[in-house]
This record gives C-alpha cells, structure tokens and sequence, in this order.
C-alpha cells in the first residue's frame, strides 16, 4: 500500500516562516521595508525603505499636499495612494507636514511623489507576502 | 525645495525603477537588469514625450 504523499512545493519551515502569514505585509505596509526586513531581507529591506522614504521625504520638501479631505474622486485616488505609506502618511498628518494647497508646479510634484511613495511600498508589502508565502522564490 | 522638470523625472524614475527591480525579479542580477531596463524607459519615455509636447506647442 503506498504511503501518503506531501506536496513537493511546500514552503520549507524556518524561523523566518512561522507566526502570522500576513505579518510582512503588514509590517511592511505601516513601516517600509519592515516586510522584507521581518523574512531577513536586510539589502532589499534597505533599498525599499531608502525609495520609498526619500520620495515622501522629498514630496514633502517639495512641498507636496497630504490628502486629508475629499472632494471628488482624484482626491480619493489620491488619497489612497497617500494611505499606502502607512505610518509615514499618520506621522506626516498629525505633525501638520506638506501643503494645503497646490499652487505652483514643484508642489504638484511633490504631491505626485508622496502619491507614488504610497503605491510603491505597497507593491513591496505584496512582494513580502508572496516571500512569505513562497509564492516568490527567496 | 524647488528642482528642475528633468531632476524630478529622474528621481523619480530612480525610486520607481529600485522597487520595480527588487520586486518584480527573483536574483540580485536581474533585480539590476530589470531596474536599469526601468530607469532608461522611465527616463527615454519622458524625453520623448517631452519633445512631442514641444512641437506640438509649436
């Protein structure tokens, strides 16, 4: 009689792969590069952080706009984008950080770079779930 | 801090093409390769759409 078989793809135990599954996405999502950093990817972990903390920091110093109310549905979209930085976007609300207004090009910039910080990080929170997972070979 | 059109574009593609790299490749030298790949598109598209927009003002 044959004996059971276990599925060959299944992801090997670690240190690294015990506990909650969607802890890097999540650490990942509110801190940048803390996903990674969790999974001991410390060389991506920096460089996600370092990209997606120097383009908030340098939407901000260009005096871009946090999106706090919403009128219509670009400022949803922005404000979505600008929700992906997780704690960066809480931290910069509560401290007063970046413009209420747009008024010159360098501010419009600046709003987009916080924007695509947001959408950036949260594709590197995904991208330390699928490691977490095994969905993409570490 | 005020930058020019192109220092913006190319920070920007910096950032993104870092994220696409290590994201969207499995070993450290296509991380590179794709990354560069990103930058020079980023970077290469702009300019050309920046052209176009030229000569269509003019």
């Amino acid at each position: 009689m044959a004996s059971p078989q276990t599925t060959s793809n299944a992801v090997p135990k670690s240190s690294a792969n015990q506990g909650f599954v969607y802890l890097p996405l999540i650490a990942g999502w509110l801190v940048p590069g803390a996903g990674h950093f969790l999974l001991g990817k410390w060389g991506r972990g920096a460089l996600l952080a370092a990209s997606v903390v120097g383009m908030f920091v340098i939407g901000l110093a260009m005096q871009g706009q946090l999106f706090s109310n919403v009128h219509d549905i670009l400022d949803l979209l922005g404000f979505v984008g600008d929700l992906g930085n997780g704690l960066l976007f809480l931290v910069g609300r509560v401290a007063g950080l970046g413009a209420d207004q747009v008024q010159i090009t360098s501010q419009d910039w600046g709003t987009r770079f916080i924007e695509v910080a947001g959408l950036l990080n949260v594709i590197a929170a995904v991208d330390a779930h699928n490691i977490r997972t095994g969905r993409k070979a570490a | 801090m005020q930058i020019s059109h192109f220092s913006a574009l190319a920070l920007f593609s910096l950032f993104a093409s870092t994220v696409f790299g290590i994201t969207m490749r499995d070993t450290p030298k296509k991380m590179l390769r794709y990354g560069i790949y990103c930058f020079a598109l980023f970077v290469g598209s702009g300019i050309v759409v920046s052209w176009l927009m030229y000569f269509i003002a003019h």
